[in-house]
């Protein structure tokens, strides 16, 4: 076990303690995705390719994706001003919507989905003025959907950016403004691309955990084949059908999609923290 | 309180549950895996047959229920939900169920009227006074009408309703099935949200007013007058429909290995006592038996019925042809967009 | 450059900084705040004594006692998984590392839905083991075992993600020094690491069960919808809103975001004690 390792260390434990991580790893997560591509696999190179390249399933991967980075547009943009006013401003009860910003993260999501398709139906408290006097229609089109994944997504974008602009150091924007730039040249060159990798962090997070939402949207998406149908429900419905190995298939091509998307992350966060440290 | 007493010897023993080691009833239970709109049916159901199963036996028994779209109770089933008796929306499902080997694929042999102790079909729900003025199908073709009906890939009903359409379509077109793809592909252009099931449509025709009609099940359009109140709905009856005949069996392999085989057999059965036909009437689901079908003769519009066997040629092919990937179905919707 | 002009260029200005707070404050009440108003109006809208049988009736008890016994087996799993794996990976350097903490993180971004239909693909009767697992009498899916380990999965990362970051800050030294005076490896642990570790392994298991109680996509995949046996209370909200019982519907989902508020309670308290705990390591 130990020749695996780097350099030798004093602390016990490292046989007992990556002997139980990659067990339990083993069984809970890499066992059971293992038995996922296996039935992907059990269709062949080309029926895997036939199940995931037919036009619903392109078009499911469109709605979910591009609705993703809808949210994760509008997360970014409103997240930011969050984060913002949170770390630069004072006013009352801050503290209450510092604590309020976590809420999508521990309220269910099946909950949040009933919630909102009652505020945003065509007789709901919000669906219903957009409805009379826009004739905007929320629920049960790719708006609703966006709107449930931008719910989901708030906290990654509010909670990455918020401590990088606290522990922004002030002396560099101080010494900005006596070199004489404006605070708005302040911003843009020296506020802004600090806290731009942890943006771009908080957006990916926000996409990523977007493209797999189910429970929130299932009940404010119209479901309309090709255009409200999101790629979480396609498996369930595939799986109603019996067609596992296509439902398998769906999967693990989401499932590549987020391994590469956390690839992405993880080498985001490197560069941010090599940033950092210069 | 049995139940909080199975819960605590659950919680006792938590690492018995993880292993999953099921432990022995003391009790007769039956587990029903139904499709959505059968909730109220087998409530009833369930009471009446437990009452005289202890009259008769002396033993107490449980019917558990598990509700959902009809194509995904049948894949839990075969995905090993230890279901006794499966009471679902149409044959092909259970047909599924059979081709899994968890029972015999003459299933609908084995019981009287095709395993159908009960029969339904499809009529629409409308707002109050029909502003729309709908009356029959090719109304629901009409620019500016909205259809409210759930997705006939994952509902038992929705298949009913498309089946209905089509077979309305074949009628007036003198069984040229060009033009009933483009009447059916003309309907479902003016239907705004598909639900994965029956229940969700009716939640979004209901509750969420969205849609001018909705093609549903006569037991669950009568049950929205009686939960909504008859001010708000009203129902239509087309000049033709389907008759939807959702089957019951026994799951062979389940009852043999849990021994229940005789309390299955007799609650499939009780179905078609006069009792049982009596509670699936009140529960506005057509009767069989001769008898009955006359005494709430009132409570059902007389309607022209097409049936599955005549006009499609059963159920298999009928899946085959419509609903399947690539099928007629996926058909109309790629083309519509 | 006078004191007060640097000041001004530092902060913004009035309008802008009431500008920003109302976008921000009319956001967060739009998009957060009114969806949770909105479950209480629900839930409240036929009164209280509606709202209270809806949460006494038999299969909603049975609902929240399986979410709580599902989430008392999920949760101290994950929590040994999370000590353990932040161990191996905070205090020893070895090969593979990085792939080992990436394939932590991976439940974190697999979709719920797909991390019930392993579990189905895996123990189903048509699956890879479920034929032998019923042979056996085992049954894993549509039964308690089932809706734990997709629990599990959906939650697996959230205390490791918690620990090692804080865990990595603190490095070893503590542990060593306890060692060379003649502590042995549990000792150290106890004595040493779990005190330092404590506030935010609290904080990990907080959002862990928060999120197990609270998963609906996954579960609702393994758990075959047995009314009264296999519900977990978010997958009882959504039957309850099938049957039209939308008042006992959102009564349960009333009860759960009761659950998210007091985790989102515990967990600021939290943040002011843990965050001078922090600072306290960092300034050592």
């Amino acid at each position: 076990m130990t020749s695996i390792l780097k350099k030798p260390s004093v602390l016990p434990g490292f046989g007992l303690t990556l002997g139980f991580t990659l067990s339990y790893l083993s069984i809970i997560v890499l066992l059971p995705l293992g038995a996922l591509i296996a039935k992907a696999g059990s269709l062949g190179w080309f029926g895997f390719w036939d199940a995931v390249l037919t036009p619903r399933v392109l078009a499911a991967f469109q709605v979910s994706f591009g609705l993703s980075l809808v949210a994760a547009a509008i997360n970014a943009v409103f997240g930011f001003i969050v984060a913002w006013v949170l770390v630069r401003y004072q006013f009352p009860g801050k503290r209450l919507v510092d604590a309020l910003v976590d809420l999508p993260f521990a309220l269910p999501t099946a909950v949040a989905g009933i919630a909102l398709s009652a505020l945003y139906a065509p007789n709901g408290w919000i669906g219903k003025p957009l409805n009379e006097l826009f004739g905007l229609k929320v629920a049960f089109t790719p708006i609703g959907i966006a709107i449930a994944l931008t719910f989901i997504g708030l906290p990654f974008v509010v909670r990455t950016v918020q401590p990088i602009l606290q522990e922004l150091p002030p002396e560099e924007e101080e010494a900005a403004v006596s070199l004489g730039a404006t605070r708005g040249q302040t911003f843009w060159r020296v506020v802004f691309p600090a806290v731009l990798p942890a943006l771009v962090t908080g957006f990916a997070l926000s996409f990523a955990r977007g493209v797999g939402e189910y429970g929130s949207v299932i009940f404010i998406a119209g479901n309309m084949p090709g255009l409200t149908e999101i790629l979480p429900l396609l498996i369930v419905i595939k799986l109603e059908q019996f067609d596992y190995a296509g439902a398998a298939a769906v999967g693990t091509s989401m499932l590549l999609v987020s391994f590469v998307m956390l690839l992405i992350l993880n080498i985001l966060q490197h560069w941010m923290r090599s940033r950092h440290a210069r | 309180m049995s139940f909080r007493r199975r819960l605590s010897i659950l919680a006792a023993g938590l690492t018995l549950a993880w292993l999953g080691v099921a432990a022995a009833d003391a009790q007769d239970t039956l587990l029903n895996v139904s499709y959505d709109p059968t909730r109220e049916l087998y409530v009833d159901f369930n009471q009446a047959f437990a009452k005289k199963w202890q009259s008769e036996t002396g033993k107490k028994l449980t019917v558990k229920q598990s509700h959902g779209g009809s194509g995904k109770q049948a894949r839990s089933v075969i995905d090993g939900l230890d279901a006794d008796v499966v009471t679902l929306a149409l044959g092909y499902d259970i047909d599924a169920i059979a081709d899994s080997g968890l029972l015999a694929k003459d299933w609908q042999a084995r019981l009287p009227n095709n395993s159908s102790p009960y029969t339904s079909t499809i009529v629409f729900l409308v707002r109050k006074g029909n502003p729309k003025a709908i009356k029959d199908w090719n109304d629901l073709v009409k620019p500016g009408v909205s259809v409210i009906t759930p997705n006939p890939k994952t509902s038992g009903g929705a298949r009913w309703n498309y089946l209905a359409a089509w077979a309305y379509a074949l009628d007036k077109n003198g069984n040229d099935e060009a033009k009933a793809k483009e009447f059916v592909g003309q309907l479902f252009k003016n239907v705004p949200v598909l639900d994965s099931g029956a229940r969700g449509a009716t939640v979004t025709f209901t509750q969420r007013e969205l849609g001018d009609v909705l093609l549903a099940w006569e037991n669950e359009a009568y049950l929205s007058l009686q939960e909504f109140g008859a001010d708000k709905f009203e129902i239509v009856v087309p000049s033709l429909s389907i008759l939807a005949e959702p089957p019951v069996a026994v799951v062979d392999t389940v009852v043999d290995r849990k021994g229940t085989r005789k309390v299955a057999e007799a609650y499939l059965q009780f179905l078609y006592t006069r009792e049982g036909q009596e509670i699936a009437a009140k529960n506005f689901y057509r009767p069989r038996s001769p008898e009955l079908a006359s005494q709430y003769a009132g409570r059902f519009a007389n309607v022209k019925l097409v049936t599955i066997d005549q006009t499609f040629g059963g159920w298999r092919p009928t899946q085959e042809k419509h609903f399947a990937d690539g099928g007629v179905f996926d058909q109309i919707y790629q083309k519509g967009r | 450059m006078p004191a007060n002009a640097t000041a001004s260029a530092l902060s913004d200005p009035a309008w802008m900084r009431r500008l920003l707070i109302a976008t921000a404050l009319t956001f967060l009440g739009l998009f957060l705040l009114l969806p949770l108003v909105a479950v209480f109006a629900e839930a409240l809208r036929r009164g209280v004594f509606a709202y209270w049988v809806a949460l006494v009736e038999e299969d909603a008890l049975a609902a929240i006692k399986l979410t709580l016994i599902v989430a008392v087996i999920a949760v101290p799993a994950n929590l040994v998984f999370g000590v353990a794996a932040s161990w191996c990976v905070t205090k020893f350097d070895f090969r593979g590392k990085n792939l080992l903490i990436t394939l932590i993180d991976l439940p974190f971004s697999v979709s719920p839905v797909i991390s019930g239909l392993i579990y189905v693909l895996l123990f189903g009767l048509s699956g890879l083991l479920g034929p032998y697992l019923k042979s056996e009498g085992i049954q894993i899916i549509f039964a308690v075992p089932g809706l734990v380990l997709a629990t599990i999965f959906v939650t697996f990362p959230f205390v490791a993600r918690e620990l090692i970051p804080l865990m990595q800050e603190q490095g070893s030294e503590e542990e060593e020094a306890a060692l060379v005076l003649g502590a042995s490896g549990w000792q150290t642990f106890w004595r040493v690491t779990l005190p330092n570790i404590k506030w935010g392994l609290l904080y990990g298991v907080l959002l862990c069960n928060a999120r197990a109680m609270g998963e609906f996509g996954a579960v609702s995949v393994v758990s075959g919808h047995i009314r009264g046996y296999t519900n977990t209370m978010p997958l009882h909200v959504e039957i309850l809103y099938n049957e039209y019982n939308f008042v006992a519907a959102f009564a349960v989902a009333s009860v759960l975001a009761m659950l998210a508020l007091v985790t989102l309670v515990a967990k600021t308290a939290l943040e002011w004690r843990f965050g001078a705990e922090l600072a306290a390591t960092r300034h050592k």
